[in-house]
């Protein structure tokens, strides 16, 4: 019980510190999750993560990949900032390396 | 000592493993283990709002391998920002270090712990090696501690670009690198033949 009632306060407190810290200038932006391209990840593995935590079709994962290995990155997703947060954090989960920005159109 | 996942009838993995190289993977897991260390808890093991409050540290890892597994979130590697871009950046991937790399480091941990607890009970059931049998659970985290090692070893290794792997293949045998390399490139067709099987 005293678990639950502590964390509650707590998660207001960082949304609260988090909107004070990352006040944007354009918030209708959109923000996008970009993965750049290592020698180590094998390109088999950067496809199992994207089909697997995405859900992305193997046609679809595999372009991403290629476009990762070639061009030395991709953008992988797009959204909220906070969902562009939780994506790079699974990515980085994955050993990944990712990145978070706003789009420039 | 081609080591072979094959995938297992109604889901999971199979691999032989002889005890050489049952020893060195738990040995490189264990290492992986001390690199990225204990949790925020574990000085406080009886307070159990400790993992809750704790934050993570603000600042990027001083060791290249932990700063390979867990990079800034906000700086983009081929952008070119301003001083004041540069430093909004730091500040929120340090704000993002300090939410995320906890949790990030938990489940490195947790990975690493499963594949030392599965070979450790593989060697439990018998001298000169075994075969290693995964669920589907199990497998998902020994792929993702198979590319942690991986990941840490190329680092070691000063793997930076696709030449660097090229030469890798070509070192002489009396080059110290050596036997890092074989282990390097060893736990590489274990993880691809790992993802195969996991594949859907």
């Amino acid at each position: 019980m005293g678990r639950v009632t502590a964390a509650a306060p707590m998660e207001i407190e960082k949304t609260e510190s988090a909107e004070e810290v990352f006040a944007v200038p354009e918030p209708d932006v959109p923000w996008v999750t970009i993965v750049h391209n290592d020698p180590v990840n094998l390109m088999s593995y950067v496809t199992y993560v994207f089909q697997a935590y995405f859900g992305y079709s193997k046609d679809k994962a595999t372009k991403l990949m290629l476009d990762v290995h070639h061009k030395g990155r991709a953008v992988v997703s797009s959204g909220t900032r906070e969902e562009m947060e939780r994506d790079v954090q699974a990515m980085h989960g994955y050993g990944l390396w990712a990145t978070l920005q706003q789009d420039r159109k | 000592m081609p080591g072979t996942f094959e995938p297992l009838p109604g889901g999971g993995a199979a691999v032989a493993l002889d005890e050489v190289e049952i020893s060195i993977i738990r040995s490189l897991a264990v290492q992986l283990l001390e690199l990225i260390g204990p949790g925020p808890a574990e000085d406080a093991p009886d307070d159990p709002l400790a993992e809750l409050f704790a934050e993570g540290p603000s600042e990027p890892p001083k060791d290249p391998v932990l700063r390979r597994l867990f990079p800034d979130a906000y700086s983009d590697p081929e952008g070119t920002p301003t001083a004041d871009q540069a430093e909004e950046q730091r500040a929120y991937s340090s704000e993002f270090r300090r939410f995320t790399e906890n949790d990030l480091r938990a489940g490195k941990r947790d990975n690493a712990l499963a594949v030392i607890h599965s070979l450790d009970g593989l060697s439990a059931a018998g001298e000169g090696g075994a075969v290693l049998k995964l669920s589907a659970d199990e497998s998902r985290r020994w792929l993702g501690c198979l590319n942690d090692l991986r990941l840490a070893i190329g680092s070691r290794l000063d793997v930076v670009d696709e030449e660097d792997t090229d030469l890798l293949y070509r070192l002489p045998d009396e080059d110290p690198r050596k036997p890092m390399v074989m282990a390097y490139l060893w736990l590489g067709g274990l993880q691809e033949t790992l993802i195969t099987t996991l594949m859907p």
